[in-house]
């Protein structure tokens, strides 16, 4: 294919950046995901809004304030200061934390249908039988809802490979640092270099287009308690 | 202190269960009641699933419920069978059933191995739920749910999911658990049949609320519009098949009290029976019968007169031995005999029904 060293590492630092997003929100987005599919609590409506918020904000909107709070001035700028450490702007943590928030709803909101979709009875047949809560989670939550799970993360990683407008507006294009492969193609495409844009524009094509194959045509047997078929 | 002592009060949307009751500390205690009685919300109650509802529950001297104190349900020592089929889909018929023993503190895997016996599922460990039968499947949670050495056992429908094929299939199972169990079993049910094959004790739910309960013979002849199992009023007596006429093909089964003559049901001798007795299939004489094709006549007193459903009937209840059976009468048929409490009567019984 022929791509240049700077593509290379682009594409490398895109991954490395989809994956840690994808492992982080795995953490955060699961319990966010289990609230969200079981409490009746008034705050439900307004966290789920949120979650949902990035799906329809532009992501300039969101990279400006997240640029405004990492900065100096900024709540997470002066808590890194107190903490003595490196500021988050134009740095690959900062990034992370930024797309942590933009990849969001899509980590959160396939896992929620699938928690919702098993309903109350697995766990409290989990209950009867010994399990206390957390148990319960990892032992017949985690198998039923796996697929669930594949989505969600697939879904993640695809879509923070694909952040441009967040990452322009806290990263900057830095490279080896916060210049991923979206913002190469912008910076190849600036020079009007477009064959090196073509390349690189069809390894992202190419690659994203088969994650959303294997998605599509992943389709696991139904897990539902007891089988699919009643009686004979 | 032994027994169950539970008594709940809650309130969901329009329903509201309140029972109070106190069951026995062995034997099966059979829940019945129209569909929204409130029965399943009971025995939710009694497994700590129903968080809202407050009350009191002591099981064998075990604290479960109180004022102060909950609970959770892993942490109550129960056994519960689903009315539907509640097996872990990625779970082995073997890791179903190993599911709940894992969790204790001290397994036992005697009682595992008893429980997979017991339910005859040794065939059927390796498979996975999705390749059984809804017969199959009803005996592997009811397997499930011994094997945890539960205090207590609750059971809701485990049959009213079933065809009529799959209930033949699996009754023999539960009547062999309510023999040879030696906790206390609590079996929700709609269907009178099970309620006559299986209860020791009987619990009858109307509206959230306990219409009536007390040990299954008595609850039946209890008077004054008796509980009715089924189409019509009867006596539930427990005997033993005593004698086998081969000649006649008749099978003599003894009660507490006197036998009765029935078609031979081809159970060994010994066997332990539940005979129902109808109401309309017993009647009343002052002096001995000479000629009568009715062979079975007992010498009993009458014990009370209650109303029947239609003011020209009277049920008449005798004692018989240790057993109570119920004649219905025409109200001019007993006047004529003057029937009154206490007198000394023979009672002639036309048919009897064996219940296993």
């Amino acid at each position: 294919m022929g791509l240049s060293d700077g593509d290379i590492q682009a594409l490398w630092l895109s991954l490395q950046l989809a994956s840690t997003v994808t492992l982080l929100l795995l953490l955060i987005g699961t319990p966010i995901a289990w609230w969200l599919a079981r409490s009746c609590s008034r705050w439900t409506l307004p966290l789920a809004a949120v979650v949902a918020l990035p799906l329809v904000l532009p992501p300039s909107v969101l990279g400006f304030y997240a640029l405004l709070a990492m900065g100096p001035n900024g709540p997470l700028g002066q808590l890194t200061v107190t903490l003595g450490l490196a500021p988050l702007a134009f740095s690959f943590a900062g990034l992370v934390l930024a797309s942590v928030f933009y990849s969001l709803p899509f980590m959160v909101q396939p896992l929620q249908n699938a928690f919702e979709s098993i309903g109350e009875r697995p766990l409290e047949i989990a209950a009867t039988l010994r399990a206390s809560p957390l148990d319960a989670f990892f032992s017949v939550v985690v198998p039923l809802t796996w697929p669930g799970f594949i989505t969600a993360s697939i879904l993640t990683f695809a879509h923070t490979l694909g952040e441009f407008g967040v990452v322009l507006m806290i990263g900057g294009n830095i490279p080896g640092v916060t210049r991923v492969a979206s913002v190469q193609i912008y910076d190849h495409v600036e020079a009007l270099e477009y064959a090196d844009a073509h390349r690189l524009a069809l390894v992202m094509l190419l690659f994203c287009f088969s994650v959303l194959l294997a998605v599509y045509a992943f389709k696991p047997e139904p897990n539902r308690l007891g089988g699919e078929h009643d009686g004979d | 202190m032994t027994g169950i002592k539970a008594a709940f009060d809650l309130q969901l949307h329009e329903f509201r269960l309140n029972v109070d009751l106190q069951l026995p500390a062995q034997g099966l205690t059979a829940v019945f009641g129209d569909s929204g009685c409130g029965k399943t919300t009971l025995l939710r109650c009694i497994a700590g699933l129903e968080r809202r509802a407050c009350g009191h529950l002591c099981v064998n001297g075990e604290l479960w419920q109180s004022a102060q104190t909950w609970l959770p349900t892993h942490k109550r020592s129960l056994g519960y069978v689903f009315q539907e089929a509640s097996l872990f889909p990625h779970l082995s018929v073997l890791g179903n059933v190993r599911y709940g023993m894992q969790r204790l503190i001290n397994p036992q895997p005697a009682r595992l191995e008893q429980a997979i016996e017991l339910l005859g599922i040794e065939a059927l460990l390796e498979r996975k739920p999705a390749r059984l039968s809804g017969g199959e499947r009803q005996r592997v949670s009811i397997a499930r749910a011994l094997a945890l050495n539960p205090k207590l056992l609750l059971m809701d429908e485990p049959l009213a999911a079933l065809d009529l094929t799959r209930k033949r299939e699996i009754l023999p199972y539960l009547q062999r658990l309510q023999r040879e169990l030696d906790i206390p079993v609590i079996y929700v049910t709609h269907a009178p049949d099970e309620v006559a094959q299986l209860a020791d004790y009987l619990v009858v739910m109307r509206q959230g609320r306990v219409l009536t309960q007390g040990p299954l013979s008595q609850v039946l002849t209890q008077l004054g519009l008796p509980f009715q199992l089924g189409e019509d009023t009867s006596a539930l007596l427990h005997a033993k098949v005593g004698l086998i006429d081969e000649h006649w093909h008749l099978a003599r089964v003894d009660f507490n009290g006197g036998s009765l003559w029935t078609r031979d049901p081809n159970l060994p001798i010994g066997s332990a029976v539940r005979v129902r007795v109808l109401a309309r299939d017993v009647s009343l004489a002052r002096e001995l019968p000479s000629q009568t094709s009715i062979q079975n006549l007992l010498r009993g007193r009458v014990d009370s007169l209650g109303a029947d459903s239609h003011p020209g009937l009277v049920l008449v209840r005798v004692q018989v031995g240790e057993q109570m059976l119920i004649a219905r009468l025409t109200k001019r048929a007993a006047a004529s005999l003057g029937i009154t409490v206490g007198d000394d009567i023979w009672v002639q019984v036309k048919s009897v029904a064996l219940l296993a």
